[in-house]
């Protein structure tokens, strides 16, 4: 288990981690998300031993690591650039750490032939790197983070550099080999949905401070903050005045934003609210309906049936499933 | 390196930068300052009349002018036509490729006793090209590009076949023509190497000895022949000390200079292995340009060459190979004639222990100088470039009166490996350098991350890497140390014959002008061999660096 | 770093295999400094291991100059125990800084008077001439009447057919001006500086060195330039046979204005090996080693009972009118003679 406590690195007299605290838990996959700049790659580097922190600890299972060197702590790290050794082929790359760990020849090509086969690329341990395909060099990349067996593994926007289609695949697929190796995983991403697939509980990090952290289901139903509820995507964010508006009571004065969820909104002939239709499009078996409000705010529930833009609907609100920010 | 938490400079550097330190100290500065000492203060009393004489004196003055730009013009030159040449060999596949690139190594080994027979072959009365240049500034410099070609083609060369083409051809793809590409995007990742081989260059030019010796004349001469004169014919040893204070002052100028200009933050680059940076060219443009350049090369490099070996096959009755069966077979007895192989054993007893001193030294001292914080690092650099910029015969001279205490080295052979470590270390240092400094950062994290503690890092990511720079380091050592660059100057050597010596003594007496052209395209067939071998080695790593 | 260290180790035994050379000179190994013109067969100087039981050890310097500078530098400690190939240029400027130990040779009697020195600081071991070359096919090409006096080359008619090494980085050409001082003087209507004016005037060209001058510029013999008049030796047309193995000698030589060099040999003061460096002189003026001389440097001997190889009985010129100057008159005056002839050829 990972401890993180009160970290704080500061460059040049700017705070990029600012008393942060996270805990990753065994057999977990814990995901780090925030904007560019809040620290989430500072904070990786710091657990892997890369960066020093100016006050605060790093421990695991207990024992503050801070005193250990970064070849010592047994943290696997997997860089957005991948950062493959250009002298060495596949195989040497993945071999790396385990000739480290001091392995005999025949261990070390046993689990390099192992862990090729874990990431989907068997037999592929004589190719040059340079001749590699993006997919490949992930997963070249992968193979060699995760075959000296590293306590935790940390990876960086690893699927940064592939497309979309590619990164959804690869996506489960790391996944589903991170469970089956049971591994310990802090993985960093600034993406919404590569962070609720793949995760156990996000973290989310802003200013150098974790400001939530929490499975995804419960931060998407439960985001502690107005900020949180805007990064993570949230929809149908609503003013507390816009909600008056809507004969929705806000708890108390200094509410100032109210979450609709989506499934809070029903659309029925008998409605009590009124709004044009934006648009309505067919996601597989329900319709996305956006409805306008007017004065550019918008709302946006599912249908079973799909609606005529630009005529009315009438809708319902569940105001229990609302949750109220004060921010 | 990796931890960049850390601002002060590491133990372990430190440690790395002792024995650079010592053997700069035992033979270097301490000789230098002994000999400048007794040149300048006999008998107690600081002699400035000496530096008045050579300070006023017009014909010094005029002197040491001329050593200042026919250096920088010298330079200016090599690079000019140099980086063309280091740009085909880097990035382009051709027959013949290896094979041209290491006969421009060949001038660098050449006695100048020899390259001055061949320039007036190629530049004197009978030239093929018509021209008579002989006591002009233009022979010096052609000769001067002839023998530093190399430095630059190897120097930039091992620098630009590891640049990742993709980085140019994205500012390509975001419209910049091929003649912006190079200015601004090549040139400033290439800034480093330029520089490195650039000084290297000034230094041997304004050092130059043998060239200026053979192919100047009375108006064409430099602060190193002028020396050699005060200290050999005139036996002043208080102006040739003078002399060469004066000549220090100026490459410490030059130096600290450089220093600054080469700032060291060089790029990170990401480097590719080489072998799959080359490619067969693919537009008749591209022909073009590696065709011209070769003829260049041809030119400048290979008529040297080819008129020596001309020479060495020249008999009364039409070529043949007389002359070499003659170095085999004396035709009378003499002892000017000595077999090539017992001449080639002697020279490499002497360029083993060079080459893998100053290949040792000069990547311990690279490391430090790229590891270490602040200013220290480059001080230590410039420091360690001063020995190529020093009059060799105050070298040599230094090494007699300092090197008998606490142990009699003076007639020792260890010295001559040394001297010329000495001379090599620079070049050692100027190629592996600028390729550490570019090693990207982020590599040597991931191996730390993998377990490699600094030291093991060190070696299995920036030593691969680096290792080809190594090679051409090591590579000028060994030409330095068989050619015997700046012999003629140092110390009294024990009579071991070694190829040098055999051409000189068969240079020295007529009727051996033959075998002596045949010694110097052995000469010229060890370098070139050594050369090539070097090539082949590199080719054959795993992922082909 | 294991890496390097290992290097290290490497390069300390590749040193200490390379370079046997002791620290002082042992009882049984005697140290010989010369110059890089230096060249004995085998065999001879195993002799005299043979004789003596001690082993010599060969210093070379660049040449002569160097040699010189480098023995008075070093004189509070010196290198070597034998000096051999200070000539009459420098002697006297080496006797002045006490470099040698007199020593009388065993064979000193067999060398002419007028090679001896007073109280034989040094022992005269060999001595030659450097004369003018000149090629008379070349002469003949030009329409040239083959020379017979020095001053005839400052005829216009002699335009453009010398060349002559620089004095100042080269021994012949350090010989040849010291032959024109002693021939044309300092005073007088017609000083030697008047004659150089005149070499000058008549397009001499002046090289660095004698190889440069021979091979490079020099049309006669084994020479590839055009020019039919060099400064060399007058040993030079013997080597063209000897080495070319012909029958007559292509070149002749200049007999006025011939300048005489003497070499000598010394024991070096401050040697720690005194006795065996006297056993060394004494063996480079005897027989086997004045024998060898001749056809490995070109140079007569000053053992004057030593037979001469046949191609030199045959083809060698002995001139009989060499300029000689004392040696303490060339060290008193030779910075301000070269300085003067750099003025006037500049």
């Amino acid at each position: 288990m990972l401890e993180v406590s009160r970290l704080t690195i500061r460059f040049d007299g700017t705070p990029a981690l600012d008393g942060a605290e996270l805990t990753v838990e065994d057999r977990s996959i814990h995901v780090l998300m925030g904007p560019s700049g809040s620290g989430k790659s500072t904070m990786l580097r710091a657990i892997a031993g890369l960066e020093n922190p100016d006050s605060g600890d790093i421990a695991w299972n207990g024992m503050s690591v801070l005193s250990t060197p970064v070849h010592k702590r047994g943290f696997g790290l997997m860089f957005q650039d991948y950062a493959l050794f250009p002298h060495r082929d596949v195989a040497g790359n993945v071999a790396f750490g385990l000739r480290m760990q001091g392995l005999n020849p025949v261990a070390i090509r046993e689990r390099v032939d192992e862990v090729l086969d874990l990431v989907g690329l068997p037999g592929h341990g004589d190719r040059s790197v340079g001749t590699l395909s993006g997919g490949e060099r992930q997963r070249v990349a992968l193979a060699r983070t995760l075959a000296p067996h590293p306590r935790l593994v940390l990876l960086d926007e690893p699927l940064g550099a592939l497309d979309r289609s590619l990164r959804e695949h690869l996506l489960i697929e790391m996944r589903a080999i991170f469970n089956q190796v049971e591994a310990t995983v802090l993985y960093v991403t600034h993406d919404r949905e590569e962070a609720f697939t793949i995760a156990d509980r996000v973290a989310i990090i802003n200013g150098g401070r974790i400001v939530a952290d929490d499975t995804p289901e419960g931060l998407w139903h439960q985001p502690p903050d107005g900020w949180t509820a805007r990064f993570i995507g949230l929809e149908n964010l609503c003013t507390a005045s816009k909600l008056r508006d809507l004969g929705v009571q806000p708890p108390s004065v200094t509410t100032a934003t109210g979450v609709i969820p989506p499934e809070a909104i029903a659309v029925s002939p008998t409605g009590s609210h009124t709004a044009v239709v934006a648009g309505s499009h067919f996601r597989g078996g329900a319709y996305r309906v956006e409805l306008d409000l007017g004065a550019d705010s918008a709302l946006v529930t599912w249908s079973p049936i799909g609606l005529e833009p630009g005529t009315a609907a009438h809708f319902d609100i569940d105001a229990t499933r609302i949750s109220w920010f004060e921010d | 390196m990796g931890d960049s938490g850390a601002m002060k400079t590491r133990p372990w550097v430190l440690l790395l930068a002792v024995p650079p330190a010592l053997f700069l100290a035992y033979f270097f500065i301490y000789p230098l300052i002994t000999i400048l000492y007794t040149g300048l203060v006999p008998n107690g009393r600081f002699a400035t009349s000496a530096f008045t004489e050579v300070v006023t004196d017009p014909t010094m003055r005029s002197v040491a002018w001329f050593t200042l730009w026919q250096a920088f013009l010298s330079t200016v030159i090599t690079v000019a036509l140099g980086l063309p040449a280091a740009y085909v060999f880097a990035r382009y596949r051709f027959p013949g490729r290896s094979l041209f690139r290491a006969l421009t190594l060949i001038p660098f080994v050449l006695p100048t006793l020899v390259v001055g027979v061949a320039f007036l072959a190629v530049l004197g009365p009978g030239s093929p090209f018509g021209v008579d240049l002989r006591g002009t500034i233009w022979a010096i410099l052609i000769a001067h590009v002839f023998y530093n070609l190399a430095i630059v083609i190897r120097g930039v060369g091992v620098l630009w076949e590891q640049i990742d083409p993709h980085i140019e051809d994205a500012a390509r793809s975001l419209g910049a023509g091929r003649w912006r590409v190079f200015r601004e995007v090549t040139l400033p990742l290439l800034r480093p190497a330029i520089l490195s081989s650039a000084a290297l260059v000034f230094l041997f030019s304004f050092t130059s000895f043998g060239v200026i010796l053979v192919l100047g004349d009375l108006h064409h001469t430099t602060l190193e022949v002028e020396i050699w004169r005060q200290a050999t014919a005139f036996l002043r040893l208080d102006l040739a000390s003078a002399l060469a204070v004066l000549q220090l002052v100026g490459v410490t100028v030059i130096l600290l200079m450089y220093g600054r200009f080469s700032r060291r933050n060089a790029a990170e680059l990401p480097l590719r292995p080489s072998a799959e940076v080359a490619r067969r060219p693919r537009t008749s443009g591209e022909r073009v340009f590696i065709a011209a350049t070769l003829g260049m090369l041809g030119l400048i490099v290979v008529t040297p060459i080819v008129v020596l070996i001309a020479r060495s096959m020249s008999t009364p009755t039409g070529p043949a190979l007389t002359h070499y069966a003659n170095l085999i077979n004396p035709p009378r007895a003499s002892a000017v004639f000595v077999s090539p192989l017992d001449a080639i054993g002697n020279s490499l007893r002497f360029a083993i222990p060079a080459v893998i001193i100053a290949a040792g030294i000069g990547l311990m001292a690279g490391v430090v100088i790229v590891s270490a914080k602040g200013h220290s690092g480059r001080l230590f650099d410039t420091v360690l470039m001063l020995p190529l910029g020093t009059s060799a015969v105050t070298i040599g001279f230094g090494f007699l009166v300092a090197l008998d205490q606490p142990v009699d080295l003076r007639a020792s052979a260890m010295l001559i490996p040394i001297a010329h470590a000495l001379v090599a270390i620079p070049f050692v240092i100027r190629s592996t350098v600028p390729v550490m400094e570019s090693v990207q950062l982020r590599l040597r994290e991931a191996a730390a991350v993998l377990g490699a503690s600094p030291r093991q890092a060190w070696r299995e990511v920036d030593l691969p890497l680096v290792s080809r720079a190594l090679a051409v380091g090591g590579l000028f050592a060994f030409a330095i140390s068989i050619g015997e660059f700046g012999a003629t100057s140092f110390i009294a050597r024990p009579a071991t014959t070694t190829i040098p010596v055999s051409i000189f003594r068969l240079l020295g007496r007529p009727g051996t002008f033959g075998e002596a052209m045949a010694m110097a395209v052995v000469l010229m067939a060890i370098t070139g061999i050594a050369a090539m071998g070097i090539e082949s080695m590199r080719g054959s790593r795993s992922g082909g660096v | 770093m294991k890496h390097v260290l290992n290097g290290l180790l490497i390069a300390a035994v590749a040193l200490a295999v390379a370079g046997c050379s002791a620290d002082d000179t042992q009882p049984d190994e005697v140290v010989l400094m010369t110059h890089g013109s230096f060249a004995v067969s085998d065999g001879v100087l195993e002799a005299f291991t043979d004789q003596t039981g001690i082993t010599v050890n060969v210093l070379q310097s660049a040449d002569a100059g160097a040699m010189v500078s480098q023995a008075i530098l070093t004189k509070d400690n010196p290198v070597a125990d034998v000096l051999y190939g200070i000539d009459n240029t420098f002697l006297s400027r080496a006797i002045d800084e006490d470099l040698f130990v007199p020593h009388s040779a065993a064979a000193i009697e067999t060398v002419p008077r007028g090679l001896r020195v007073e109280s034989d600081m040094v022992t005269p071991i060999d001595f030659g001439d450097v004369c003018l070359n000149l090629d008379p096919d070349g002469l003949a090409a030009l329409g040239l009447e083959t020379p017979d006096q020095l001053v005839d080359l400052a005829d216009a008619a002699y335009g453009g057919t010398l060349v002559v090494e620089d004095p100042t980085t080269s021994s012949p050409g350090l010989a040849f001006l010291l032959a024109t001082i002693a021939t044309f003087g300092e005073d007088g209507a017609y000083p030697w500086q008047a004659y150089w004016q005149d070499l000058v005037t008549n397009d001499v060209r002046i090289v660095p060195g004698w190889d440069q001058a021979y091979y490079g510029e020099f049309s006669g013999g084994s020479g590839e330039g055009d020019r039919p008049i060099v400064v060399s030796y007058a040993t030079s047309p013997v080597a063209e046979v000897y080495f070319g193995d012909l029958d007559t000698a292509p070149t002749t030589v200049l007999e006025d204005g011939c300048f005489r060099q003497i070499e000598y040999a010394g024991i070096l003061n401050g040697t720690k090996a005194e006795q065996a460096a006297g056993q060394l002189v004494d063996f480079l003026l005897e027989r086997t080693f004045q024998e060898d001389m001749p056809l490995n440097m070109f140079v007569f001997p000053a053992n004057a009972d030593t037979p001469l190889p046949d191609v030199f009985v045959d083809y060698a010129v002995i001139p009989t009118d060499s300029r000689v100057m004392e040696p303490a008159w060339i060290d008193e005056n030779r910075e301000r003679w070269l300085a003067e002839w750099a003025t006037v050829v500049r």
